[in-house]
C-alpha cells in the first residue's frame, strides 16, 4: 500500500486573466518508508506538488490520497490537523521560531500541535537532539547556531510528532554543498531510524543522487518515473 | 496554555523598544485617569461639603409644593406643627441622620432707616442648625464674637447687603414682612454678624431667631417652612432619601386631615400648582445649581475614561497589527506545520492582552505611589469660604479594578482583529512573504 498515490493530478493557478498550469495532470505513487526527490526546473511544479501532498495547497482536478485519506477534500481546520498529525515539513529557510531555543523549537509540536505530557516529551526531544547530533547545544537560540545547525534542528522538529512523511522543499539551497550533502545523509539516516518517509526537492545534482527515488518534472509533468537503485555515495 | 504565554512574552522582550514604548503610554494614560479620579473625586467632596455642611444640609423636607415656588417663599405651604411633629419622630427613628433643623424662611424688607432692600429671611434655632451644618459660624467674616452665634433679636446679614447699605455689627436694623393674611409687620433687630455668601457673589441671605421669624410673620402655630437634616455619612445620602421619601409620604396620608384642613383654608395661588397636604424630601444636589459642578466633574471623569480607552484600543491594535506582519513568515511556518487556527489566535491575543495588563499593573501601582505622595504632601485648594482646604485625593479599590478591566478589555479588543488575520493566514503565502 502506497502511502502518497496521485492521478491524474492537475493544479491551475488563476492569476486575474491568464490560467497557469503549474501541474498538468501527474500519475505516481510513493512506498513508505522510501526517500524521494523531485528535480526540475525552475518553475516545472515542485513546490507546487509538494504543498499538495503536504495539505497547504489544494488540487484542482485529479486524485491525491496520503496515507489513506483523500486530501483534496479536507477543509482548511481539517487540513491543519491532518498536517498536525501526519506530516512533519522541513523549509528551506530553516523557519524555526526565532524566540524559542532548540530544545523548545523541537518541542513546541508536542505542545502546540499535539498534547504530549511533560516526561514523554522530555524522552522524545532528547532523543532527537542525539539522533540529529545536537545534543547539548538545547538551550541555544537559533540566531546562535549555523545555518547547518538549524536545519538539523529543523528535521528534529518535523521528526517530533513521529509523523509518517517529512516534506522538505529545497532543504538544502541555502546551505554550502558539504553541509548541504550531511543534512540528506541525516534525513536518510532518520528515514533508517525512525520508518519515516521523506520528499524533498532541489535543483542540486549532487543531492539528487542520494535519493532513492527520483521524480523529475518538467513544464508541470512527470518525466521519467524511474525508480533508481540505491546510490552509493564514495 | 502556558507555552503560548511563554511565546507570547518573549515576543514582546524581543521588541522591547516597541513593547516598552506602549505600556508605557499605557501606564501614563492610567496614571492620568487614576490621578484625575483621586484628585477630582476629592474636590469634588469637598466642594459638596461647603454646600451641605455650610447651608443646604444633605437633605431637606418641604411641605409638597413648596419647592415647586420657592423663590417667592411661600408662607402658605408652611408644615403645621403636627406634621413637623411627625417628621421629627420619623427623623429620630432613622439611625442615619445625624442631626435636623427647623427653618421659618420668608422674603422681607430690609432698611437700615435711610435705604431698603429685599432679603431672604431664614429663621433657625441656632444650636439645631449648626449641629445640622456645621459650617455655619465659619461664614462670619471677621472676628468672631464670643458668645452664641446669634441671640433672640438678632440678624446675622449677607456682605452683599451690608456693603451696600454700609451697615455693621452691632447697627440697628428694621426688617418688615407680609404675613399671610396680608398685612404688613415690622420689627427691628440688633446686627450680630456680616457673613460670606455660601451660594456665590449675589447672595441675599440672612438669618434670625425662629421665634424671632414667627414673631414677624404673626404665627399663632409653630410653623417650618423646611427641615434640614444632616446625614451621619453623606454617602449614603440616596439611600436615605429613598427611605424618607417612602415614610414621609406615609405620614402625610394619616396626618391628611390636621392638614387638609388649614390647606383648603388659605386662598393660596400656589394650591393650583399641587400644594396640599403631602411632603416630599430633596436631596441638597436638587436644591442647588451647584451640583451641575459635581456631575461636570463626573463627565469629565468620563471623558477622560473614554480617551483612556481609546488610547489603549489604539495603542495596542497599533503595535499588534505591526507583529503580524512582521511575523507573517513565522506565522506560516507555524500554521503549516499544523498549529490550530485557535492557537495561533490565543497567542497573539495574549500578546496584546500583556502588554496591556502590563501598563496597566505599572501604571496603577504609580499612580497608588503618587496619589499616597499626594496626601503626604498636602495640595491645597481655594473654595468657598474656606482659604485652604487640604485635597485628600483617594481612589477606591472599585475604580482601580474598572480602570484595570477596562484596559484589559480594551486590549483585548484591539489585539482581536490582528491575531484573528494571522489565524487565518494561508500557509502558503505567509511562508512565501519575504
Ligand atoms: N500562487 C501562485 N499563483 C500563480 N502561479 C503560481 C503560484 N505558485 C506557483 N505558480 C506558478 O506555477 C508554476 C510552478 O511553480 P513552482 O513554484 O511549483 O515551481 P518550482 O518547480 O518549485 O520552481 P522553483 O525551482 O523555482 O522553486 C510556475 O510557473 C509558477 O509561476
Ligand atoms: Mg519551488
Amino acid at each position: 500500500m502506497a502511502l502518497i498515490r496521485a492521478e491524474e493530478l492537475v493544479k491551475t493557478y488563476r492569476t486575474g486573466e491568464v490560467d497557469v498550469h503549474a501541474v498538468r495532470g501527474v500519475d505516481f505513487a510513493i512506498e513508505s518508508k522510501s526517500f524521494v526527490v523531485f528535480v526540475g526546473p525552475s518553475g516545472s511544479g515542485k513546490t507546487t506538488l509538494l504543498n499538495m501532498i503536504g495539505c497547504l495547497d489544494r488540487p484542482t482536478g485529479g486524485k491525491l490520497a496520503v496515507v489513506d485519506t483523500d486530501v483534496g477534500t479536507l477543509d482548511r481546520p481539517a487540513a491543519a490537523e491532518f498536517r498536525g498529525k501526519h506530516i512533519g515539513f522541513v523549509f528551506q529557510d530553516f523557519n524555526l521560531i526565532p524566540v524559542l531555543t532548540v530544545y523548545e523549537n523541537i518541542e513546541y509540536p508536542l505542545i502546540m500541535v499535539q498534547d504530549w505530557p511533560e516526561k514523554k516529551r522530555r524522552e522524545q526531544v532528547m532523543r532527537l537532539l542525539k539522533a540529529v547530533g545536537m545534543s547539548g547545544q538545547e538551550n541555544k537560540r537559533p540566531d546562535q547556531i549555523s545555518g547547518g545547525q538549524k536545519q538539523r534542528v529543523a528535521v528534529a522538529r518535523a521528526l517530533a510528532t513521529d509523523a509518517k512523511l517529512v516534506l522538505a522543499d529545497e532543504p538544502t539551497a541555502n546551505l554550502d554543498h558539504d553541509t548541504a550533502y550531511h543534512i540528506i545523509e541525516l534525513m536518510k539516516k532518520m528515514r533508517d531510524e525512525f520508518g519515516t518517509t521523506f520528499v524533498f526537492s532541489t535543483h542540486d545534482p549532487k543531492i539528487m543522487g542520494e535519493a532513492e527515488v527520483t521524480f523529475t518534472l518538467e513544464d508541470g509533468r512527470i518525466q521519467q518515473p524511474s525508480p533508481r537503485p540505491v546510490a552509493i555515495h564514495a | 496554555m502556558r507555552n503560548i504565554l511563554k511565546i507570547a512574552v518573549r515576543n514582546l522582550a524581543r521588541f522591547g523598544r516597541r513593547t516598552l514604548l506602549t505600556s508605557s503610554l499605557i501606564t501614563l494614560d492610567i496614571v492620568g485617569v487614576l490621578l484625575f479620579i483621586a484628585v477630582a473625586g476629592s474636590f469634588k467632596t469637598i466642594m459638596i461639603g461647603q454646600f451641605t455642611d455650610s447651608m443646604l444640609g444633605h437633605l431637606e423636607v418641604h411641605r409638597k409644593g413648596y419647592v415647586a415656588s420657592i423663590d417667592s417663599l411661600p408662607l402658605n405651604l408652611n408644615m403645621q406643627p403636627t406634621m413637623v411633629g411627625k417628621v421629627e419622630q420619623a427623623l429620630k427613628a432613622t439611625d442615619a441622620v445625624d442631626a435636623y433643623s427647623e427653618r421659618i424662611k420668608l422674603g422681607a424688607m430690609f432698611s437700615n432707616f435711610t435705604e431698603t432692600t429685599s432679603i431672604r429671611i431664614s429663621g433657625i434655632d441656632p444650636a439645631k442648625e449648626i449641629a445640622t451644618v456645621p459650617l455655619l459660624p465659619g461664614r462670619v467674616i471677621g472676628d468672631k464674637r464670643a458668645g452664641a452665634l446669634l441671640n433672640p433679636g438678632e440678624i446675622l446679614i449677607p456682605e452683599l447687603i451690608a456693603r451696600g447699605l454700609k451697615v455693621k455689627a452691632g447697627d440697628t436694623v428694621v426688617l418688615v414682612a407680609t404675613n399671610r393674611d396680608g398685612s404688613v409687620n415690622g420689627k427691628t433687630f440688633s446686627v450680630a454678624g456680616v457673613m460670606q455668601s455660601a451660594s456665590g457673589p449675589g447672595g441675599k441671605d440672612g438669618y434670625i431667631s425662629i421665634d424671632d421669624a414667627r414673631a414677624l410673620l404673626r404665627m399663632k402655630e409653630a410653623e417650618v417652612s423646611e427641615i434640614a437634616i444632616r446625614l451621619k455619612n453623606p454617602a449614603q445620602i440616596e439611600a436615605v432619601y429613598a427611605q424618607l421619601s417612602k415614610e414621609l409620604s406615609a405620614i402625610a396620608g394619616a396626618g391628611a386631615g390636621a392638614g387638609a384642613g388649614t390647606g383648603s383654608a388659605d386662598k393660596s395661588a400656589s394650591a393650583g400648582k399641587g400644594g396640599g397636604s403631602g411632603l416630599e424630601v430633596h436631596t441638597w444636589a436638587a436644591l442647588s445649581p451647584f451640583s451641575n459642578i459635581a456631575n461636570m466633574i463626573d463627565l469629565l471623569a468620563v471623558f477622560i475614561k473614554i480617551m483612556m480607552v481609546s488610547i489603549v484600543l489604539i495603542s495596542v491594535m497599533n503595535v499588534m497589527m505591526m507583529a503580524v506582519y512582521e511575523r507573517v513568515r513565522e506565522i506560516g511556518t507555524i500554521s503549516a506545520i499544523g498549529t490550530p487556527p485557535r492557537r495561533i489566535l490565543a497567542l497573539f491575543i495574549t500578546e496584546g492582552l500583556l502588554l496591556g495588563l502590563g501598563g496597566a499593573a505599572l501604571g496603577t501601582l504609580i499612580s497608588l505611589a503618587a496619589i499616597y505622595a499626594l496626601n503626604i504632601w498636602k495640595i491645597t485648594v481655594k473654595f468657598g469660604m474656606q482659604q485652604a482646604i487640604v485635597l485628600s485625593p483617594a481612589v477606591s479599590a472599585r475604580d482601580v479594578v474598572i480602570i484595570a478591566a477596562l484596559v484589559a478589555v480594551m486590549a483585548l479588543l484591539a489585539s482581536l482583529q490582528p491575531a484573528w488575520k494571522a489565524s487565518r493566514m494561508d500557509p502558503v503565502t505567509a511562508l512565501g512573504h519575504v
